[in-house]
């Protein structure tokens, strides 16, 4: 019978592997499922894991696809430290590309062309305050109401993809499109700069991994960093320090929100280069599992992030190569949170065997 | 006056798997486990129920597979929490985002496929009615079945020794471990029947609600069911009469859109989860209401001593 | 084998990762006597008692009941031998009936309505007052104990368990409680009676066991032993004495007037019209049975309730009743609180992490924090106040109560508070620790620091403070010097009967 003991102090060593453990009973799941299909389980792993590696051009996809998902996972580890749960950062996301695009999209319908080093800026700047006036509904709701910031959040992203659908479908409709649901494609000036030429990848990574030392320093080496986390540990401890529950809800909204309508607005300033009703696919969501898998840490979502998006390119691969549906990809991102999860129990208990009693 | 019958038809049907996977999560909820999984299992027992229903062509077996596939993904869920304790919230996630792939994996090949036709359900005598007719009575059995649950629901909570366990092991697990009640399966239990009857849910709205099957078909169902239960203050019998409200603002996009009031259909289709918001802060707002209502443990990590 | 005897413990040890709570313990109870099992925190009373409940199963040792040989595999077993135990923390439902509670706590299929009629029954033979109807969270604290002992008593026990019952009652309380107890006595039931009190064993037990760091070190007839005796089998020495010098009283720092506040949620008191002053130099000590007021005034006292009037509490004059505990701090307002774990500290960050909460000297101006500095000021606490620890890095919950609450009690009263105030300082603590503890305390207070000291256990009051206070249904009493207290006289105005005598004149 095994049985769990309380650890004393938690594992530092078991909060790295835990991860690790969870990586490799995915892809021995992954490998019994690609057998089941009728698939050689190595082809299956390999175009999974190490196709998405193949050269050059392969890594710049993955990392113009870990772009967005560093600099969302960033501002829900700031979240989930401090026990806020924002689900909804999709819906955030959305909101960034509608207000970072709406920004592209005026200057390019007005004909105004402004230097690169201006307009990018302003499209990037409009995404964060998109994202963070959505955050502030969940926020306003939870401070002022007591409403659940998980159901509200949550809501307000199917709330956000009709928006999105609307728009797209109607007023902002391209009218050379040919009745396509989607806008014109931005003007130039609006685009964010390439960093490697023959690749997608553009300055967004360089910002991403800007805002990750940003996040460390805030969460480990500031005052404020340090009242979230204790609220987010000990709410009763946050209160006998006398720490803003309030003010550490706002913060914690307003970064997430933030950097959500910033990884939305570089998605449309970056690859996309126009509003359609595909803006995001899940990118939020996915996001989350990244969180997680990365411990919460910046160091460990910028490693996540690369993992789960060679698995959303994996995904692709295996469409086109092997014909396994695309759907597979959130199967096995479901699957790593959970494992991850169960794994983690490590951290904090010890597995023993239990004795049997004398009678 | 027939709009309104059919109205009032289409909301008790909109209404049911709400109300369904409602009274689920309620019996979550009073032993104390918090499960965010509800849209997840939902979606897996909605695939699962419509592949049961194109294959057998049974009503009745497209419900008991969602009903299976409901329970299995519960109990995964309660081993997760109940006995490694991890945290409730980020379990019950995971599961929503497995359910959520796992079902558009497994539904690629149901896309588009219909099922067979069945014959409408009238209740003989009470359907010749004029207008309580056709509003009450040429509903499909399940949603009779569902008031009849809420009824045994109250009974069970209110007036058997069982239930009563079950209410006292929400409201203080320890205690009822000192005085030797097996919390953990007991707590099992629940999530199990809760998970099961999520899964009738989904396979409602997948045989007989839309009936077919496209990805993320739920459509946030399971998250309203879970803002239900606050909004009921955890009781039976205003989880149905909520499930029902909601079921209703969901119809009145369409009765708006053929009355012809000149609003975007996108903009009415957001009516279900703003009004979802509204109620939530609402009721919210009195926190003192709150936790006199609420089982004291609801998403709080157990350890037996 | 003596047949007369209810239960024999023979060699009976339970060995836990890092301690032997139980070393081949030794334990003979006969038929309707009442037995003390007495040890400070940390002995192994709760882990005996456990054994013998059901809970926990011995690594070794024997077990007889009634003269046979058994095994207590469950909870469910002991009562069906008929073992019954009342817990120093009640297990009880709020939000049910005082029937209902019963109800649940019985193994036998009866019926709510007989449970009910059994409940008035056993209540009437035994004096002990109950409404069956009444929810649980409308009832004092007395009246839940009640509710627990009649739970015990209608499983018919051959054998009572009651540990630490006394904590929450006022000394009239307690003596209804040990007539109720010897009544149980002369009908045959046995009854193990935990506790620390010695003066409570000595009253009301025939015989005693001593149990100290897991071993007995004595069996013996408490009537006709001292206070002192029974102290140094408990831990092994005569109590530590404190030096205490007498007060030296200088200007109030601390002044209370009017403060009156509504609770905050269903489950609290209301505060009315509280007035009281602490001066520098001295201690002033709050007593009052749990559940009278205590945690809504320290809440009001802290700053983590910031409803209060500004004016009803005043530091040297200056109103701060609205003010946030950061606020209250720099003024020199410092306080700590009863529970450790969750709220003293936080249990996961480390020792020099849990320093920022109350501490903020090593945070700059910008929210910069400086971690070298932290660490220093962790490493300090630790060896002033001799806190065993694995370093400024061990998890705050990997320390024993003790150790941790040596460590936040060191984090204030190293801030150099011009005023502190502590709630249960030494609950849960070994003998050890407390003493430090209150040895600190006395010397803040000789500093010039005012000090207030809120605590459940009398003695510990009567011993430290140079004032008394009594907080009782969210009323404070008039203050007395500890001088010209009594226990009994406190034990009065714990029941809120403070004008019913002639007040002496305030100190």
């Amino acid at each position: 019978m095994l049985r769990l003991e309380a650890r004393p102090q938690p594992s530092q060593a078991m909060a790295l592997v835990s991860p690790l453990i969870a990586l490799v009973l995915t892809a021995l799941m992954a490998a019994a499922l690609f057998a089941a299909l009728g698939k050689d389980p190595g082809r299956g792993l390999a175009v999974f894991f190490f196709e998405p590696l193949n050269g050059m051009r392969a890594v710049s996809e993955v990392l113009l696809k870990a772009t967005p998902l560093i600099t969302i996972a960033l501002g829900l580890a700031v979240c989930y430290r401090s026990n806020v749960w924002n689900i909804g950062a999709e819906g955030q996301v959305l909101l960034g590309a509608l207000a970072g695009g709406g920004v592209a999209l005026w200057l390019t319908t007005q004909g105004i062309v402004l230097p690169k080093a201006v307009a990018v800026p302003l499209v990037l700047a409009g995404g964060v305050l998109g994202g963070m006036a959505w955050a502030a509904i969940t926020a306003l709701l939870r401070d002022r109401f007591n409403a659940s910031e998980i159901l509200v959040s949550l809501m307000l992203v199917y709330v956000a993809q009709q928006l999105v659908n609307f728009l797209v479908f109607g007023p902002w409709k391209d009218p050379a499109g040919f009745n396509f649901p989607q806008t014109k494609t931005f003007d130039a000036s609006t685009w964010l700069p390439p960093l490697l030429s023959n690749t997608r990848l553009h300055v967004g990574i360089a910002l991403a991994l800007v805002v990750a030392a940003a996040m460390w320093v805030f969460m480990f080496r500031t005052y404020r960093g340090y009242q979230l986390q204790v609220g987010g540990l000990a709410p009763a401890a946050a209160r006998y320090a006398g720490f803003s529950a309030s003010a550490s809800l706002w913060t914690a909204l307003m970064i997430s929100g933030g950097l959500a309508g910033l990884a939305g607005a570089m998605e449309v300033a970056g690859p996309l280069r126009q509003l359609t009703p595909h803006i995001s696919t899940g990118l939020g969501f996915t996001a989350i599992i990244v969180c997680f898998v990365g411990r919460l840490h910046p160091l460990g979502i910028v490693l996540a992030s690369v993992l789960l998006s060679m698995m959303l390119i994996g995904g692709e691969l295996g469409q086109s190569r092997l014909g396994l549906p695309n759907a597979l990809t959130g199967v096995f991102q479901g699957l790593l949170l959970i494992l991850l999860l169960a794994c983690d129990t490590l951290i904090h208990y010890r597995v023993r065997l239990a004795r049997r009693i004398p009678a | 006056m027939n709009e309104i019958a059919l109205l009032v038809a289409a909301t008790l049907a909109s209404g049911t798997p709400l109300a369904l996977a409602g009274l689920g999560l309620l019996l979550n909820e009073k032993a104390g486990v918090l499960n965010l999984g509800a849209e997840g299992i939902m979606l897996v027992a909605a695939i699962a129920g419509f592949a049961a229903a194109f294959t057998t062509g049974s009503d009745t077996l497209a419900f008991a597979a969602g009903a299976l596939a409901g329970g299995l993904l519960a109990a995964a869920f309660g081993g997760l929490v109940i006995w490694l304790n991890t945290n409730q919230y980020a379990t019950g996630l995971a599961v929503s985002l497995f359910g959520y792939g796992f079902s558009a994996f497994v539904g690629v090949g149901y896309v588009g496929k219909k099922l067979a036709e069945s014959s409408p359900f009238e209740v003989p005598l009470l359907a010749d009615i004029p207008f309580l007719g056709p509003a009450l009575f040429k509903h499909h059995p399940m949603v009779y079945l569902t008031i009849a649950l809420a009824l045994a629901i109250v009974w069970f909570l209110y007036r058997s020794r069982a239930g009563l366990v079950l209410r006292a092991i929400g409201e203080a697990p320890e205690s009822a471990h000192a005085l030797g009640y097996r919390v953990r399966w007991v707590r099992l239990a629940a999530v199990v029947a809760g998970g099961a009857l999520c899964g009738v849910a989904g396979a409602f709205l997948s045989v007989v609600y839309a009936p077919l099957w496209v990805e993320g078909l739920v459509a946030g169902r399971g998250w309203i069911a879970l803002a239900l239960t606050t909004f009921a203050t955890w009781r039976p019998l205003r989880v149905l009469l909520g499930a029902y409200l909601f079921g209703g603002v969901t119809m009145l996009q369409f009765a708006l859109q053929g009355a012809g009031v000149n609003v975007a259909s996108q903009l009415l289709a957001m009516l279900p989860y703003l009004a979802t918001i509204v109620v939530l802060a609402l009721i919210s707002r009195n926190p003192a209401w709150i936790r006199i209502n609420m089982p004291a443990s609801l998403g709080k990590p157990f350890h037996p001593g | 084998m003596n047949p007369s005897l209810r239960l024999q413990l023979t060699g009976v040890s339970k060995q836990y990762p890092a301690v032997r709570a139980n070393d081949r313990v030794d334990l003979r109870v006969k038929a309707g006597e009442i037995h003390a099992v007495l040890g400070e925190n940390g002995a192994g009373k709760s882990t005996l008692m456990k054994i013998i409940y059901g809970a926990v199963q011995p690594d070794e040792g024997e077990i007889r009941w009634n003269g046979q040989a058994v095994t207590i595999a469950s909870p469910a077993q002991a009562r069906r031998l008929g073992i019954s135990m009342v817990y120093q923390h009640f297990s009880l439902f709020d939000t049910l009936t005082a029937a209902e509670n019963v109800w649940l706590g019985l193994d036998k299929s009866l019926t709510l309505p007989e449970v009910v009629r059994r409940i008035v029954e056993v209540a009437h033979t035994y004096g002990l007052d109950i409404e069956p109807q009444r929810p649980v969270h409308t009832l004092s604290v007395g009246e839940r104990q009640r509710v627990e002992i009649v739970r015990a008593l209608l499983t018919d026990p051959q054998l009572l368990i009651l540990d630490e019952p006394t904590s929450v009652l006022t000394p009239q309380a307690v003596d209804k409680l040990f007539v109720t107890l010897r009544l149980l006595a002369e009908r045959g039931c046995s009854i193990l009676y935990i506790s620390h009190k010695l003066d409570e064993i000595r009253s009301l037990c025939q015989h005693c066991t001593v149990l100290r760091g897991g071993k007995v070190t004595g069996e013996v007839d408490p009537t006709r032993e001292s206070n002192a005796s029974l102290s140094r089998l408990m831990i092994g020495a005569e109590p530590p004495q404190l030096l205490h010098k007498a007060s030296q009283a200088g200007a109030p720092v601390l002044a209370v007037q009017g403060l009156s506040l509504p609770r905050q949620d269903q489950f609290g008191v209301d505060l009315e019209d509280i007035a009281f002053d602490v001066r520098a130099g001295e201690i002033v000590g709050v007593a009052g049975v749990s559940g009278n007021g205590q945690q809504e005034l320290l809440a009001a006292l802290s700053g983590e309730d910031q409803r209060a009037a500004p004016g009803s509490i005043t530091l040297f004059g200056k109103p701060i009743g609205d003010h946030s505990p950061r606020h209250r701090r720099k003024e020199g307002l410092y306080f700590v609180p009863e529970e450790r774990l969750g709220r003293g500290a936080v249990p996961t960050l480390s020792l020099a992490q849990n320093t920022l909460l109350t501490r903020t000297a090593a945070v700059s101006r910008s929210g910069w924090v400086r971690t070298r500095q932290v660490a220093e000021l962790a490493e300090h606490i630790i060896a002033r106040f001799q806190v065993k620890a694995g370093g400024p890095d061990a998890a705050a919950k990997s320390l024993s109560g003790g150790n941790l609450q040596k460590f936040i009690v060191g984090r204030e009263i190293d801030a150099a508070p011009t005023l502190l105030i502590v709630s249960q300082p030494t609950w849960g603590v070994d003998v050890g620790a407390a003493a430090l503890i209150r040895g600190e305390l006395l010397a803040l207070r000789d500093a010039g620091c005012a000090l207030l000291v809120v605590s459940e256990e009398l003695d510990e009051l009567f011993e430290i403070s140079d004032r008394l206070i009594v907080i009782a249904q969210g009323r404070m009493s008039p203050s007395v010097p500890t001088a010209e207290a009594t226990i009994e006289r406190i034990g009065v105005w714990m029941s809120g009967l403070w004008n019913r005598e002639s007040v002496h004149a305030q100190a």
